[in-house]
Parts: C-alpha cells; structure tokens; sequence
C-alpha cells in the first residue's frame, strides 16, 4: 500500500440527524432519531417504532428538479441523493449541469433493496393489467444501481459507477472497495457510500423473524440498547451515508479539506460455517477481519482509541464484543472506548456501514466519542470484558486518533475499515 | 375540443419535460417534440399517461408511435374524443 488514501468531503440523511452539522450536535449530545410510527401500528407490526430522516419538501427541491419529484417514490433514493450530493459540493467538486465528465472520478454506491414503494405500486398496476400506465421511471427507481445512477445524473463521474450490495455490510464495503481502486491507480476520487430505504416493505421481514424489540412502542427512544442486558433485538432504521474517497495526492494538489484517512481495513466471510450462518456471523470469520484490517493499516491494537461496533442491540452484542476482545488482545481497561450508532438511530441495514462511517470519521475531525444512550444495564458478559467507563454513556470530548469500523450482515459477510487522523 | 384549446393544454403538459426552453417559447403545432423540445424520448410514455388523464381518453400504441409533434398530437386527441 504506497498510495495514501483520505476523505475530502462527507454527506448524510440519519433519523437523526441530515446534514452533517446536524448529524455531528446530535452524536455529541446524544440525540436519538427513534420514534413511534402510526404506519406500523395500523399495519399491526409487533415493534412499531423506527428510526427514519426527517426530510421537508422545501429540502428536496434543493436536490430534484420538478421533473424528477413527478412520481418519486424511492426513499433510498431521497437519502442517497442528499448525502452523496453534500459530500461531493463538500469535497468542493462541481454538481449539476456544469460538471463535465470527469474520467478519474467514479461512485461505488450501495443498497440492499432500492424503490421498495414504487414497486409496490408497479406490481399493483401491472396485476390490474394496466402495465402501460408504469411510466418512464419505474425501472430506474427500482434498479438496485438506480441509486449510483441517479447521483451521477447530478456528479457525472465518468470513471467506475456501480451499486454494491452485502447486506448490513454494503457502506462499509463501499468504502473498502473505492479505496482498493484507488490504490491500484484506477481511479482517483469515487463516492463512497450506501443507502436504505424507509417503510413497512423494508422492516416487514425482520418483524415477522421476531428480531426487533416489540416492549417499546410506548418509549421509543429507549428502544434500542445496543450492549445493555436488556437488549431485546434491534431497532430498524433508514437514511444513507457518503464519503468522498481520495488518492492523498489528488487531494493535496486540490487543497481540499481532509477529514480522515483510511489507513487499511478487510473484507471476508466466514463461510456460513462454524456457527456462522445466513443471519450470524462466524466468530473466527470475524476475528480474522478484525486482525487483517488491523495488519493491513499497520496499526498496533492499543493505538485504536475507538472502536464503532456493528452492535445491533441483540444478544450477539456480547460475541461481537469477545471477538474484538481476542482479535485485539485487549481487555478491561485496556480495551479501546466503543459504542454502537444504532442506540440513536436503530439499524439503517444497508445504509448502516455508511452512516457509521460518517460517524466514526466526525470522531476522529472533531475529537470526541458518542456516548451510548440505553447502555446503563451494561451486559454483564460486556462488563467482563471492557471497564464500564469505555461504554461511555454520554459523549466524551477528547482527543481522537483512531477509530476501527467494523460491519456485519446476513450471509455471514464483514467488513473491517480502520481511520485515522490524517498527519 | 378547438385545436387551440388542446395545444394550450399540451403546453402545459409537455412543460416539465423539456430541455430547451428556446424552442417552447415558440411553441406550436409544428413543434416537434424530441427535435425541437429536446425532450427525453423515455419521458414520451410519461407524456402519453399525461395526456390520457387531462383528455380521459386511451391513447393505443400505434397512435403513440406516431405521436411525434404538437399537430399528431391534437389530431390523435381529436380522433380519440370523436370515438368516446
């Protein structure tokens, strides 16, 4: 790894927070983005609470033409296009009808399942057999890669554009992957980022495997308890996160701003072996990321000051925190801070590793460590493992150097991203 | 309908979809609507189920083929209402 790699420019739409100033005042003040949804109640959910960005119509004419809003029914899509379009105008690059084709600028932007709601409508037209009446925007609201597509309608990228997808691993694989293509001199900028969308359609699945919690629809906000006893399962969410991801000398000769840099990380599967399976993870699958992402930004473990873990509020918090625990080879007090986004904003699924990103990124820019609301009944497995004081329970505001990122979804896939402060 | 009737709708219709604004000004029944308005041709099936609502008519495929200007449009729609 010769080249250096950093990020010039960020973006997001969290149940918390949009926009990154807001995002940042509610990660330090311990903002939480979860709420009850009459949608779900109606729809007779168990859990009918939910974290989901709160965008004003006045928001969305600042980033679709007229044209674009007639018939706009993809969420994923309204969270992707603000974040990737804040992150590219942050990274000072040209937006809309006077950028021109740039060959070394590309997008690596995922979901899991892009237009839920406009193919909602689709199927129901198409079984009142009035399939002519789709319109022309059916399709590339529904296209997975209907996401990159549309960001690059505004950044017009010319280099590699496409829509990765591996579950709760997709943002952060985004990461990785656009770093990979900058290494090896494919490329010298790409948009990195997912997004999820909102609604029944998305959450449905999850609530009918009896994963999310169903004893807080009358206290939202204490919903999601990301490495507490009473973890009850995960709270779903939604939004979607970008990252500008750039060679250090694209970016230097541009005098952008730097954030962070991205000094390694790893992505594996454990193979759906040895206790790994469709929806959990192989511990040693885990471990082997976590170590290969350390050797690969050759980082020493007790250099990491925070860790940000996948950490969904289920009973597989305990595990997760085991396998940084053996991975690291650090425990009690000299097991690095950690906290879990998900207690501000439950599980955004595929937007998660993006969204976390940003977070794990506003750490390191801004010197300080989210506190995890919903953490006062600390695991007692967890409290054998790391002091109570490296769960902190509100935002602590001290120097930040190193934060490792960690993602993990169904499939048994993981993804390890480790960033630094840029010197 | 009178044919200046329909073009004013069409008009108003057709406005969201074009690109060149130039040539709307001067929009009439030899307009044509991909060379003149620049109009996206996948926008064209937005533009017939626009149509179809504003006049409660259907407009078959063959007519939609051969819905190129202002002036097919209006005769399309004039025939379409005369069946109704």
């Amino acid at each position: 790894m010769n080249k250096r790699i950093v990020i010039t420019g960020m973006g997001v739409a969290a149940p918390n927070g949009v926009g990154l100033a807001a995002f940042s005042e509610a990660l330090k003040n311990g903002k939480s983005g979860i709420k009850f949804i009459p949608e779900l109640e109606r729809l007779k959910f168990r859990c009918q609470i939910a974290g989901q960005p709160e965008i004003p119509e006045e928001m969305l004419k600042e980033y679709f033409t007229d044209l674009e809003l007639r018939g706009l029914n993809s969420s994923g899509i309204v969270y992707g296009i603000i974040s990737g379009v804040d992150a590219w105008r942050d990274a000072g690059l040209p937006v809309g009808p006077e950028a021109e084709t740039d060959w070394d600028s590309g997008i690596i932007f995922g979901t899991g399942i892009l237009g839920v709601d406009k193919f909602r409508e689709a199927i129901h037209l198409i079984d009142d057999k009035n399939t002519r009446r789709l319109g022309s925007t059916s399709v590339i609201q529904t296209m997975a890669s209907g996401i990159s597509a549309y960001l690059n309608s505004k950044l017009a990228c010319g280099n590699q554009v496409t829509t990765n997808s591996s579950a709760c691993t997709t943002g952060t694989e985004a990461i990785l992957m656009a770093a990979d293509r900058i290494r090896a001199g494919k490329a010298k900028r790409i948009l990195a980022g997912s997004c999820s969308d909102s609604g029944p359609y998305i959450w449905g699945g999850f609530d009918a495997m009896r994963i999310l919690p169903h004893k807080y629809n009358d206290d939202p906000e204490a919903g999601s308890r990301p490495m507490s006893e009473s973890a009850a399962g995960f709270v779903p969410g939604s939004g979607a996160g970008a990252l500008v991801v750039e060679d250090l000398d694209s970016a230097l000769a541009r005098g952008a701003k730097i954030y962070a840099e991205i000094l390694g990380g790893h992505i594996n599967s454990g193979g759906q072996r040895n206790g790994g399976s469709m929806t959990a993870p192989n511990s040693e699958g885990v471990k082997r990321c976590i170590e290969n992402a350390i050797f690969d930004a050759g980082v020493r473990p007790e250099e990491i000051d925070c860790i940000n873990g996948h950490l969904t509020a289920t009973a597989m918090d305990a595990t997760e925190v085991k396998n940084w625990s053996e991975a690291l080879e650090l425990k009690g007090k000299d097991f690095p801070y950690i906290n879990s986004l998900k207690s501000l904003t439950g599980h955004c699924l595929s937007a998660a590793g993006s969204v976390e990103s940003v977070a794990s990124v506003l750490q390191i820019s801004e010197d300080y460590i989210f506190g995890n609301i919903n953490s006062n009944d600390l695991h007692p497995e967890i409290k054998e493992l790391a002091s109570r004081e490296k769960v902190p329970q509100k935002s602590l505001f001290r120097e930040v150097n190193k934060v490792a990122k960690a993602s993990f979804g169904f499939g048994d896939v993981n993804a390890v991203v480790i960033f630094s402060k840029f010197r | 309908m009178e044919t200046k009737e329909i073009i004013y709708c069409l008009k108003k219709i057709v406005k969201p979809y074009v690109q060149n604004d130039m040539a709307f000004q001067d929009f009439g029944k030899d307009t044509d609507f991909i060379k003149d308005l620049e109009i996206n041709s996948a926008n064209l099936v937005d533009i017939v189920l626009d149509v179809e609502d504003e006049f409660n008519i259907a407009i078959d495929n063959d007519s939609m083929d051969n819905m190129l200007t202002v002036e097919d449009a209006v005769k399309i729609i004039k025939n379409k209402q005369q069946e109704a």
